[in-house]
């Protein structure tokens, strides 16, 4: 970050740039998705037009769900624990923006260049369950208990398939620093051919799969929101909330989705990198600097058009039953990806 | 900690302040876990001290094992006690009864346990000072290294301790299932 400006700033001037581009991370994919996929996507999958008044096309129409929400009144139930109440969102909200800092935007464009990347966002991850809990139990409501709960079981569940899909990608980098995965994925060749790379999304395709499902579970989008479910639960651990704290829970839903498309991104498809065989680079140094500008826009790219599958799936699949959800989990998904860090590992070393 | 020892030569003044800052927070939390007349709230205070545990970690610069911190502490066992308080009985607002019959006695067990960890911890460092923290990203090989020793000179131990959990889990499945 310090070179590309070719300035020195001092360290309060770093931190302060690191904040405010960790809030551009997570809150623009998160508006891009919402207005994108959630309202034009699936308005023409449903045969409408979704949003049209508000600017051209609807652009606008963000910015007048944020000011309606901002509107509503702040209510909290009598019974409710207040605080634990008020703070559930924002632990939910946390643990989105600290999924961000290990995200690799270009060579040097990472808040954080952690050597145990991986690991972190896996660790940090779980952290939003915390959130859901405590909102499920502060709303003192027995939908909303029962959503925890689901909630609960179900995250706890799709982490471990998350997490051993995870293990082949890191078994064939040989690091779990992102950065390291990002620069092996785009110097390594593939069938011979240089100018592809090797994205890991061929190699580990078994791992990308298991992966999106977990994530998708992980977000509990359809056909995953057994917590939610509004045939049965009204709206789950959300039922108590309105107003901004509402707001603050969609956020970091759609937020969310757009972190874990992030690494997704950079775990299979390469990351922010082109192939460095294009250039002529050889490693992480050589890379020019002018791709910590066009390195986030590539990243970008990749995050929306994974998102387009999540959401695809969300507006194509109706939702999996309770115990159909932790069946496909545990009986299915698990030793699936045990398989495959088994194959991983065996072809790591043979080959 | 006083003034002089502070400003003695290879002592990191911002990491300690930091370290007094953190453990205060933690004390405070862990005082809130068995004082407070909730359950639920108990266990929440609970994640404040393990959280307090990994940022400690964070400060010693190892990063990994604050990240096992988060994942094991925070990420497992403390979602399944939530778990578990919430599925059994998890009233909102104050409970009473909580406290055991014989929880004075816990006073003089804690004191000599703090003395002893105090005397264990004094006795082996003294004035030693920790080394100053390695940066981050490229120069860190702190997880290079900890893969490199688990899986050559410990890896009898470590597949002795996967034996043990693996019984565990198999221990709890033979005692839950009736069937």
């Amino acid at each position: 970050m310090i070179s590309v400006l070719a300035v020195e700033i001092p360290y309060w001037g770093q931190s302060l740039l690191r904040v405010l581009g960790g809030l551009v991370a997570v809150l623009l994919p998160a508006g891009a998705i919402v207005y994108l996929f959630l309202f034009k996507m699936m308005s023409f999958m449903q045969s409408r037009l979704g949003p049209m008044e508000a600017g051209p096309y609807g652009s606008m129409q963000l910015l007048a769900e944020v000011g309606k929400w901002l509107q509503k009144e702040d209510i909290s139930p009598d019974n409710v624990d207040k605080t634990v109440f008020k703070l559930a969102p924002v632990v939910v909200l946390l643990s989105t923006f600290l999924l961000i800092v290990v995200v690799p935007f270009g060579p040097e464009a990472v808040f954080a260049d952690l050597d145990a990347g991986v690991f972190y966002f896996l660790a940090v991850g779980s952290v939003s369950v915390l959130g859901i809990l405590m909102a499920g139990w502060a709303s003192a409501n027995k939908y909303s208990l029962l959503g925890g709960l689901r909630a609960a079981g179900q995250l706890i569940a799709y982490e471990l398939p998350m997490v051993l899909a995870t293990l082949g990608v890191v078994i064939q980098a040989e690091s779990m620093n992102l950065n390291r995965i990002v620069e092996v994925q785009n110097t390594e060749a593939i069938f011979g051919f240089e100018w592809l790379g090797n994205p890991f999304v061929i190699t580990q395709f078994l791992g990308f799969l298991i992966f999106m499902i977990a994530v998708q579970a992980e977000l509990t989008q359809p056909p995953f929101d057994m917590p939610i479910a509004e045939s049965e639960l009204v709206s789950g651990y959300m039922t108590e909330y309105s107003g901004f704290r509402f707001l603050m829970f969609f956020i970091a839903e759609f937020a969310t989705a757009g972190v874990f498309a992030f690494i997704a991104a950079t775990l299979f498809l390469g990351g922010w990198g082109v192939p460095f065989e294009w250039f002529g680079w050889d490693n992480l140094d050589d890379v020019s600097w002018w791709m910590n500008i066009v390195g986030p826009l590539i990243l970008f790219t990749k995050m929306l058009a994974l998102v387009f599958v999540i959401m695809w799936v969300r507006f194509t699949y109706p939702r999996f039953r309770e115990d159909q959800l932790q069946t496909f989990a545990w009986k299915f998904l698990i030793p699936l990806s045990l398989a495959n860090i088994a194959v991983t590992a065996i072809l790591k070393v043979a080959v | 900690m006083n003034a002089v020892l502070l400003a003695a030569d290879g002592v990191n003044v911002a990491q300690n302040i930091g370290f007094g800052i953190i453990a205060a927070g933690m004390i405070f939390a862990a005082l809130c876990v068995v004082s407070t007349k909730n359950v639920v709230h108990a266990a929440l205070w609970l994640v404040v001290v393990l959280g307090g545990v990994a940022a400690q970690y964070v400060l010693a610069a190892a990063e990994f094992v604050a990240v096992s911190q988060v994942m094991v502490y925070i990420g497992a066992v403390m979602v399944l006690f939530l778990f578990g308080i919430m599925l059994t009985r998890a009233k909102i607002g104050e409970e009473s009864g909580l406290n055991n019959k014989g929880w004075a006695i816990g006073i003089p067990v804690a004191v000599v346990l703090f003395g002893l960890l105090a005397w264990a911890v004094l006795d082996t460092y003294g004035d030693d000072t920790i080394a100053e923290p390695q940066l981050t990203g490229a120069n860190n090989e702190s997880t290079v290294d900890i893969a490199d020793r688990v899986l050559s000179p410990y890896l009898a131990p470590f597949f002795g301790m996967t034996f043990v959990l693996l019984a565990a889990a198999i221990g709890a499945i033979v005692l839950a299932r009736k069937d």
